[in-house]
């Protein structure tokens, strides 16, 4: 496969925050990477230094096989979708998209026709003429993508230009912005604080956290086989249970917490015996019942009272407390609606397979903190 | 009376109190003067104390070479000293608008604020003990070998210029400055992001959205400049030939009021055809650039 970006070493420091920490990743032609963290982690950074608005202090960015170092922005073979689109409100529909065209000194007709045709293919026929303040936000938003794929770039850069739009709109716009991509067969990099964004997009995905990237791989992979707690609490929903690692035993590690409840999960990393470990569960991966019995055979039992019943459709759960601890545990409903009418206060038990839970050693300062 | 006829009394009569200072300036000050100097220039002495209608003073105007030509003269050099002074602002204001962060930002504003704290006049006597014969510029000169003697440097229409433009940067800073600081930076590294030099940007981007604020400074530096007397008449001396002077002369040295008053009327409808013109130029309406700076 061909990379269009590799990053290698990418290194930018403001004063003394390191913003980006030696970074190196790859990306393959044509495929949908996310930077997936949380704000503050460097991903705007990184994708600044990629467009050409900073410069890094160290490291070089390769971008279709040729190093960008002292390339201009208006120089490079990559274009930017705007957080906040950067529309030009001065200038008709047509002439948003005939922009680039026009610095590259295409004549009038043809770039006519070809910003016809690209807003034709973002389904924004007939539009050239309208002003930019006449469109909705989904309209603007193909706009944006039109104006930067008109330009055939190596690389489409996209910073978190969902993040203006309301939730319906963001989730339909989801899906359009996957359909686009298989479309123009483009390489987008987009980068995004919102795990179901980058989930639902993405052929890969880099979680970042601090400057450096916490586990790169596919959506499957983060979500499945989170490598470092910080994912497997920022992708996707957790139960998170810190204690100590009491007892381990072919993979499966017994934690223990301080105020004396006992899990099972498997060990990721070197556990070390009797140190300090994070759990984590996710909702759907245990199982419910209002008795015992109902549990699968073999998984270890636990005891709950429901704290409060969380009904979102398709993504219902409820919120219980382990009774002897009283600490929280979340748990998805089953779609049979089975437990559609459990109460608050109502006993329940609830069970889960080892090899589906995972724990690591703590991250310093970790510990005692639930989530 | 019922409360609700009462409470819309009030509503009216407080609007009207409201209303009343602006009004009052506006019939004592404006109106009523205009009126006066209209029929003053639409009369003839033909004897004391004994007028006729007549255009005559406009005709003299026509037909007397020398008013026509400092009449033109004057509004070309308003004209030049207008452009010259937007490509001057205009960079002070990117800077402070955009280059300059919070603290130093206001300080640079400060900085182009503080010399209008003197009066005009101050400032133009400052200039005066630069440039003239005997000042600091020519000794200057002569002291690293530029000039032999010392040169004099008021009385050319170079130093009027310098004037003008100096007494009328802030008038063009301000507007440029809230103009520039209104365009959303992300626009001008999409512009740049798409392919556009420095200069594409500047054209394509940065002076369309900035043009209300630009139309708005070139009317007020163009009508502050037209309409000045100290600055050409101090810095210009017998050379200014400055179209106000022409009316001081005609009302205060010759006392042909009826004279002055036409060419007051001469000057207001040459400031009023070159904005209008600029604004078409331009393709901005009076209201919308008003109403955005």
């Amino acid at each position: 496969m061909t990379a269009d970006l590799n990053c290698d070493g990418v290194s930018k420091r403001f004063g003394s925050h390191v913003a980006v920490d030696a970074l190196s990743f790859t990306v393959e032609r044509g495929s949908f990477f996310s930077i997936l963290g949380p704000s503050g982690c460097g991903k705007t950074t990184l994708l600044r230094m990629i467009a050409g608005f900073i410069e890094p202090d160290a490291g070089d960015i390769v971008i279709g096989g040729g190093s960008m170092r002292g390339v201009a922005p208006n120089r490079r073979p990559v274009n930017m979708v705007f957080q906040q689109l950067a529309l030009f409100p001065m200038m008709s529909v047509g002439d948003n998209v005939a922009f680039g065209l026009a610095r590259r000194g295409v004549a009038r007709a043809e770039r006519t026709r070809r910003a016809d045709a690209m807003l034709e293919r973002v389904g924004l026929g007939g539009a050239a003429h309208k002003r930019v303040d006449e469109m909705s936000g989904g309209q603007r938003q193909r706009v944006a993508i039109a104006r930067s794929l008109v330009l055939e770039p190596t690389l489409l850069l996209l910073d978190e230009p969902l993040g203006a739009l309301d939730l319906k709109l963001r989730e339909h716009m989801k899906i359009e912005l996957k359909q686009l991509q298989a479309a123009f067969g483009t390489t987008f990099v987009y980068i995004t604080h919102d795990q179901s964004e980058a989930l639902v997009l993405s052929d890969h995905v880099g979680v970042m956290n601090h400057g450096r990237f916490e586990q790169l791989g596919t959506p499957q992979d983060l979500y499945y086989r989170p490598q470092t707690p910080f994912v497997a609490g920022f992708v996707g929903a957790n139960n998170r249970i810190v204690g100590r690692a009491a007892r381990s035993e072919g993979g499966v590690v017994e934690i223990a917490t301080s105020d004396g409840w006992v899990i099972h999960a498997r060990g990721a990393g070197t556990i070390a015996a009797d140190g300090a470990v994070e759990g984590f569960v996710r909702p759907e991966v245990a199982s419910l019942g209002r008795s015992a019995e109902e549990l699968p055979a073999g998984q270890p039992r636990h005891a709950g009272r429901v704290q409060s019943v969380l009904f979102d459709g398709a993504n219902s759960a409820v919120l219980l407390q382990e009774s002897r601890t009283r600490r929280e545990f979340r748990i998805a409903l089953p779609q049979t609606g089975q437990f559609s009418d459990l109460k608050p206060g109502e006993p329940v038990f609830f069970s889960f397979d080892p090899e589906r839970a995972v724990c690591f050693p703590a991250r310093p300062g970790a510990e005692g903190r639930d989530g | 009376m019922g409360d609700l006829a009462r409470a819309r009394w009030y509503g009216r009569l407080s609007l009207a109190l409201l209303l009343a200072p602006a009004l009052l300036w506006l019939g004592a000050l404006v109106i009523l003067p205009h009126v006066e100097l209209a029929t003053l220039s639409f009369r003839q002495r033909v004897g004391p104390h004994q007028y006729v209608a007549s255009l005559a003073q406009y005709r003299t105007f026509f037909t007397e070479s020398l008013y026509w030509h400092v009449f033109v003269r004057t509004a070309l050099m308003s004209v030049v000293s207008t452009a010259l002074t937007l490509v001057l602002a205009f960079p002070v204001a990117w800077v402070i608008a955009k280059i300059a962060r919070g603290r130093a930002g206001s300080l640079l504003f400060i900085l182009c604020l503080i010399p209008f704290w003197v009066s005009e006049t101050v400032r133009t006597l400052g200039w005066m003990i630069l440039l003239r014969e005997s000042g600091v510029l020519p000794a200057l000169l002569v002291k690293l070998g530029i000039t032999d003697v010392p040169v004099e440097m008021l009385y050319h229409d170079a130093t009027i210029l310098i004037g003008l433009i100096y007494t009328s940067m802030l008038f063009m800073v301000i507007p440029l400055i809230s103009a520039l600081e209104s365009l959303d930076n992300a626009l001008i590294e999409a512009a740049y992001d798409l392919g556009a030099g420095g200069f594409a940007v500047l054209r394509t981007i940065v002076i369309p959205h900035a043009a209300p604020g630009i139309t708005a400074g070139c009317i007020i530096v163009f009508m502050l400049t037209l309409g000045n007397y100290l600055t050409p008449t101090l810095l210009g001396g017998k050379n200014s030939q400055w179209f106000t002077e022409q009316i001081y002369t005609q009302f205060i040295t010759r006392f042909n009021w009826e004279q002055g008053a036409a060419f007051g009327f001469l000057l207001l409808g040459l400031s009023t055809t070159l904005v209008v013109a600029g604004l078409k130029l331009a393709g901005q309406s009076f209201g919308d650039v008003m109403r955005r700076t």
